[in-house]
């Protein structure tokens, strides 16, 4: 788009908005588009977990009662006071409007199950959840990369076909088999690592590892393309025929750009990430949002479902939106088109 | 973006005399096998439940008891018939993907094409919508909606299909803006020649490839959320055989009964692996 062939009104809205620095706007726009998100998020868990409650069988105010007094305690007249007192005699679209205001006031409530306040005992799920988490990321990162720069070198050698193979390999394996095969091979046969547990510093390498074994490839096969691309590229046989040293080409333009759509890739790969925690959390018995939240379901604990699912949730849109920023921040080139995710 | 394939989805679709997905009108090597295998996966899962229909007898004197004739996969922990389970876990699976998947594809297709022909309001409402599901994990949208009913079939299929929609839709939605702007579409509606027409014609043969192999990916990954749910132990209810959980019910005992184990990942891997090789020549997306 030059400005020639914009019409007058948009040229001046073009002329003024220039007053603004374009990576400003731009974190604007990602930060907006981010922040809009989180409330869709939110309202939408929040009200699925309010829909749930409304159908479950048998009476709700028996069931706080139980998680209030015990269950050998409650009697029609505790139930009756529970529900006078939450005022669950009301009609499901008031209730609505007073579930989402609890939530606005983030007053997450108690569990049904311990009567213990949910928000005390998320701060330790997100923390475990976050290191798993970061532990995968960096693993299967660090590998992934590695192996992509090396299999770029030689397109079509021994190394690029191996990681074609382990790619498809890890997609054919879902998550939770794998986790299975390494617990047998290195906890039961073996018997080198903890299978679960929490608390040790070797607790952590089985989920880990069984996490980033499936991203790594992918991370691998996207490295090896954008180097293979980029070693290709104009600027790169430029800086390459001015003289410019091999190691500092690479640094300089090969690193660089790849890193552009590397980090783009990881914001394509969060969802297959949190996902996967959620599973290994399970499989590992990992004290994080996901072993919380599968349990919550379990034992239909609605106040904890809401709170680990609106952690994972915006687990998402966090993670989203680091990427977007930085993405902008390594490449600055303005864009025209808004990303599909 | 290198092959033919790819060509085909960017480059307007010319009426094709044939009405077979790509991947049916002759494919590599790897596609043929993919595709014989999962024949072969189709056929144990409608005709085994016929040969082996009851799944849920239980003989305890027979606990564990290793293959032999007529138990080709020999008995479980309760002394049911590995394979009798085996099939109606398999039948369950590729139903309910099919199910979901046509669910998901139906209504994510009609939604993004009435997004993108209406536009306005129902534009950004339906967008709206697209932008916070697109933000949450499908596993996470499916395990809190399966939290309504534990484990009620109806209910996990609910889940996975919504967990899915946004694919289609957000897919749908790009491409069709794209057509309805074009010259083809703008002269069909000088001519008058209807709202169907256009769908027919235009919308129609440009989307299909693209939603065939979308598809065929989500019915790969409706019968993996179904497993992971059965392996976690919230998915469908315990007499009823689904494949993850037979591999959870399996794993305490794999080291007297290793086919007990197997089975179920075998087949499991073997559905990704032959969905996965149908693919294999076409963009990656």
């Amino acid at each position: 788009m030059t400005l020639s062939t914009a019409k007058p009104a948009a040229e001046f809205r073009a002329l003024t908005r220039a007053a603004v620095p374009p990576a400003v706007a731009t974190a604007a726009r990602v930060l907006g588009r981010r922040v809009a998100q989180a409330a869709g998020v939110v309202l939408l868990v929040s009200t699925a977990c309010f829909a749930i409650v409304q159908s479950l069988p048998g009476d709700i105010a028996f069931r706080i009662a139980a998680g209030r007094y015990g269950y050998d305690q409650v009697t029609a007249a505790s139930a009756n006071i529970v529900r006078a007192e939450l005022g669950l005699d009301r009609s499901v679209w008031i209730q609505l409007v007073d579930w989402l205001s609890g939530l606005a006031s983030f007053d997450l409530g108690n569990s049904l199950v311990t009567g213990a306040s949910v928000a005390g005992e998320l701060g330790l799920h997100i923390s475990s959840s976050l290191q798993l988490a970061a532990a995968a990321l960096v693993l299967a990162l660090s590998v992934g990369t590695t192996v992509g720069a090396l299999a770029a070198a030689r397109p079509g050698g021994l190394l690029d076909r191996l990681t074609t193979v382990w790619v498809s390999a890890a997609r054919a394996l879902p998550p939770f088999l794998l986790g299975l095969v390494l617990i047998l091979l290195f906890s039961v046969h073996l018997g080198m690592l903890p299978a679960a547990g929490h608390g040790e510093a070797n607790n952590i390498v089985l989920p880990a590892a069984t996490l980033a074994v499936g991203l790594s490839g992918l991370f691998a096969r996207v490295t090896r393309d954008a180097v293979a691309q980029i070693r290709q590229s104009d600027y790169v046989r430029f800086a390459a025929t001015k003289g410019l040293g091999g190691w500092l080409v690479f640094l300089r333009h090969v690193c660089r750009n790849t890193g552009v759509t590397l980090i783009a890739y990881v914001g394509v790969q969060v969802l297959v990430l949190i996902e996967g925690v959620v599973v290994v959390e399970s499989l590992f018995a990992w004290p994080g949002l996901g072993h919380a939240l599968v349990h919550a379901i379990f034992w239909r604990d609605i106040p904890m479902i809401q709170a680990a699912a609106l952690a994972l949730a915006l687990m998402v849109v966090a993670m989203n939106t680091i990427v977007d920023l930085a993405t902008a921040a390594v490449d600055p080139r303005p864009r025209h088109k808004e990303a599909v995710l | 973006m290198t092959n033919s394939a790819a060509m085909n989805q960017l480059s307007p679709a010319p009426a094709r005399a044939s009405k077979q997905p790509q991947w049916l009108s002759g494919g590599t090597a790897t596609q043929l096998i993919s595709a014989a295998l999962l024949a072969i996966l189709v056929v144990f899962a409608l005709a085994g439940p016929l040969v082996w229909p009851d799944h849920a007898v239980q003989d305890l004197s027979r606990f564990l008891e290793a293959p032999g004739p007529g138990e080709p996969l020999g008995r479980d922990h309760l002394g049911r018939s590995v394979i009798a389970r085996l099939a109606h876990a398999a039948q369950l699976s590729l139903l309910m993907a099919v199910l979901c998947v046509s669910a998901a594809l139906l209504f994510g297709t009609l939604a993004g094409i009435a997004a993108a022909w209406r536009g306005g309001w129902v534009d950004t409402l339906l967008h709206g919508l697209s932008e916070v599901f697109i933000a949450l994990p499908a596993l996470l949208v499916v395990l809190v909606v399966s939290a309504i009913a534990k484990g009620d079939i109806w209910t996990l299929c609910l889940g996975l299909a919504l967990a899915q929609w946004v694919e289609y839709f957000r897919m749908v939605r790009a491409r069709s803006g794209l057509i309805l702007a074009g010259p083809a579409v703008e002269s069909a509606a000088l001519l008058r020649l209807g709202p169907v027409h256009i769908v027919r014609r235009h919308l129609f043969p440009e989307l299909r490839p693209l939603l065939t192999t979308m598809a065929t990916f989500g019915v790969g990954s409706s019968i993996l959320g179904l497993s992971t749910l059965g392996f976690v132990g919230i998915g469908v209810r315990p007499p009823t055989p689904e494949l993850g959980q037979m591999i959870t019910e399996a794993f305490p005992y794999y080291h007297e009964a290793p086919w007990m184990a197997l089975a179920p990942v075998l087949v499991l891997t073997a559905i990704l692996i032959g969905l996965l090789g149908l693919r294999s020549k076409e963009s990656r997306a």
